[in-house]
């Protein structure tokens, strides 16, 4: 099946063009933005590591080693599309246009960052897995009763794909010609469970054959892959093609959430040596400075600017107003029912406090 | 639009005409796509069948198969896809075939459908409406025959109603869609071709959350809903060979209960028997006894008696009327807090 679906690539391991093809479409400009969101995703997932261990946010989810995976797929949505992550995909979320205030108040247990964005049509990580998928399919249905021309994208990782609204949301979608990208993340592990544990098929991609859809896969650690497997799968959508399957072939480095151990369920020296070898920002400053377009001033003038932005937003996100307890009952229904203006009304009269 | 009781007040010659409730359902879901160009109908056999019980007979040739979408067998599959449409603008109305076929859709209920407006503040919200023919008594095969409003009720964050007359089930299926938030419509299939009421053509909504009597007696206090309200009547009625006069109360809306039709009956009469075919623990029953106990408890003459579905899975037909509450059970009931 591998040999069915081979790993798209666009540039090698060693930043050399694998497929030239693409050249005029992922110019200086683009390639440089697509590094500069790799960038600040990473920093910002650094960063939310390190505050969770400082006590100052609650658990996080990193996503290190999928920033090619998530800023590609990002990048390649239009204005209008709808994005449908997981909680792991807020380096996608950030790089789509989130809030990156939003984002932050989420992991401090603030119900703000649900909604990581009102201005663009960014959804709350869906924390169920693989629930979300319907949801992009009846979006992308809606879109096209609409007789509009977006398209929405679900992420979703290795262990989504056992799930029943996997397949409900896939097959959906097929029935109907639903304007939707399926980008899995394969990352190898769904919490301790090895993707082969996970499922006796090859590959995810080869799933899409069951439901007469194209399977695609391609190398997650490959931004400029990414970006033109999920830009021609959305231009095929927006064509009225229908749904695809893309399958992103990468790696999560470190644990499944700050409460998780991985040294528990694998050899972690392992990971972190091949870590070097295969991390998707070093492939793509290889793939710049063989184009000539990579330059250190800037770049660290970069890594300057996201540092003070996430410093200035960490500081926000501290000194945010503190959490109304009414928020609590307010958006529940439109109007209370009586039995949340009840109990409302019995917090509210301590004060506020349980 | 015209509110029911107004409608009655009035006095007028108004439009209608005589409706079972399928036919009643059938009516108000062609009101709806004519009205609103939002709304569009999705399930299994819905739409070239019209359904297995003929609730959307004719609504697909009529509005076409964007609007009235046979979808695959597939309950998380396509509440699911409800969702999606709903956070993109559009009202779905959605139809489970049978109440016990709800589960695989449990978890998109649960959530999704119940928590997107609390988890994007408002930003978002799901007009969205589940109809789900429910109860036993119709010789239907296993699974089809669940009665359980109850998980539903508990549930943050939806409604749920339940018609027993062809009146109630298109003015209250207007209102569900009407409401910005999701409703559970449950339809109790053993009156889907009973008696036939006047159901005006025009569009008219029974207000979620309002219960109605709808017999007058200063003894005993019934509540019940749905499937149960024929038996509760009848029960009521033979009652008055003994002298005791019952208030039947149908409460329709089963999260949020009517407080106040609840309080103001049991003020009255100080006995209460309440009626359901859900399960005994935990059912919807319970809940009324604690809306009792919290502004009535002071009336009450009589231990509160229930009449219930038991806490067992609901049987195959040949035992489902031992199952079901009866007649016979509900007199026991009445008389027990009458000579308590």
């Amino acid at each position: 099946m591998k040999e069915k679906y081979p790993l798209f690539q666009v540039m090698g391991k060693d930043g050399k063009w694998q497929d030239q093809t693409y050249e005029k479409e992922l110019n200086e400009a683009k390639v440089k933005s697509l590094y500069y969101h790799m960038l600040r995703i990473r920093t910002y997932d650094q960063k939310g590591v390190a505050l969770q261990r400082q006590g100052r946010i609650g658990t996080y989810v990193p996503f290190a080693g999928q920033e090619a995976a998530q800023v590609g797929s990002a990048l390649a949505l239009g204005e209008e599309d709808w994005m449908f992550p997981t909680y792991r995909d807020h380096g996608a979320s950030l790089a789509f246009g989130a809030d990156l205030d939003m984002m932050l108040l989420h992991w401090n247990g603030r119900i703000e960052g649900c909604l990581p964005s009102r201005k663009k049509h960014i959804m709350p990580a869906s924390i169920p897995i693989a629930t979300h998928l319907p949801h992009a399919t009846g979006a992308a249905m809606a879109e096209t009763y609409k007789g509009s021309k977006n398209a929405t994208i679900a992420y979703f990782g290795d262990g989504a794909t056992s799930e029943g609204d996997f397949h409900e949301g896939l097959n959906i979608a097929s029935v109907f010609k639903a304007p939707v990208v399926f980008f899995n993340q394969n990352n190898g592990y769904a919490i301790s469970l090895p993707v082969e544990k996970q499922m006796n098929s090859e590959t995810i991609a080869q799933k899409a054959e069951a439901y007469g859809i194209p399977g695609i896969r391609v190398d997650g650690m490959d931004v400029l892959a990414v970006y033109i497997a999920v830009q021609q799968a959305l231009d095929k959508a927006k064509r009225g093609e229908g749904p695809t399957l893309i399958e992103a072939v990468t790696m999560r480095f470190g644990a499944h959430t700050t409460a998780d151990d991985p040294s528990k369920y694998r050899n972690q020296d392992e990971i972190n040596q091949k870590r070097e070898v295969v991390d998707p920002l070093i492939r793509i400053e290889k793939h710049m400075k063989g184009r000539h377009i990579w330059d250190s001033a800037w770049q660290s003038s970069l890594s300057e600017e996201i540092g003070e932005e996430l410093d200035n937003a960490i500081s926000r996100m501290e000194n945010y107003q503190k959490p109304v307890v009414s928020d609590m009952f307010d958006y529940v229904f439109e109007k209370p029912t009586w039995t949340i203006a009840k109990q409302r009304q019995q917090i509210i009269s301590r004060g506020g406090r349980g | 639009m015209v509110m029911s009781k107004e409608l009655a007040k009035t006095g007028e010659k108004v439009k209608t005409n005589s409706f079972n409730m399928i036919q009643a359902i059938n009516d108000g879901l062609k009101t709806v796509l004519e009205k609103d160009k939002r709304t569009l109908l999705l399930g299994e056999d819905i739409g070239k069948n019209g359904g297995v019980f003929r609730a959307t007979d004719g609504l697909q040739t009529k509005f076409g198969e964007q609007r009235v979408m046979d979808t695959p067998l597939s309950e998380a599959g396509f509440v699911g896809t409800a969702v999606g449409m709903a956070l993109n603008g559009l009202k779905p109305i959605v139809e489970i075939q049978f109440l016990g076929f709800i589960y695989p859709a449990f978890e998109q209920i649960a959530t999704h459908v119940t928590r997107t407006r609390t988890r994007t503040l408002g930003h978002y919200h799901m007009p969205m409406v589940i109809r789900a023919p429910y109860g036993a008594g119709v010789r239907s095969p296993e699974i089809h025959s669940d009665s359980v409003e109850a998980f539903f009720a508990h549930m943050p964050g939806i409604k749920v109603v339940c018609p027993s007359t062809a009146y109630d089930a298109k003015g209250l299926l207007l209102a569900a869609v009407e409401d910005p938030d999701p409703v559970l419509f449950l339809e109790p299939m053993r009156l889907y071709r009973g008696k036939r009421y006047e159901v005006p053509v025009e569009e008219y909504h029974i207000e979620l959350g309002k219960g109605t009597m709808v017999a007058q007696g200063g003894d005993v206090s019934i509540f019940a809903w749905g499937a149960m309200m024929p038996i509760a009547l009848e029960a009521a009625e033979n009652m008055k060979q003994q002298a005791i006069s019952c208030d039947v109360i149908d409460l329709r809306s089963l999260y949020p209960l009517d407080k106040e039709i609840i309080a103001n009956s049991v003020q009255k009469t100080g006995r209460v028997v309440i009626i359901h075919e859900g399960h005994e623990t935990g059912g919807i029953g319970s809940e009324i006894i604690s809306i009792i106990n919290e502004t009535s408890f002071l009336y009450l003459k009589a231990p509160i008696e229930k009449v219930t579905g038991f806490d067992v899975p609901v049987p195959l037909f040949a035992l489902e009327n031992d199952y079901l509450p009866t007649t016979d059970r509900i007199e026991q009931a009445i008389l027990k807090v009458y000579e308590f």
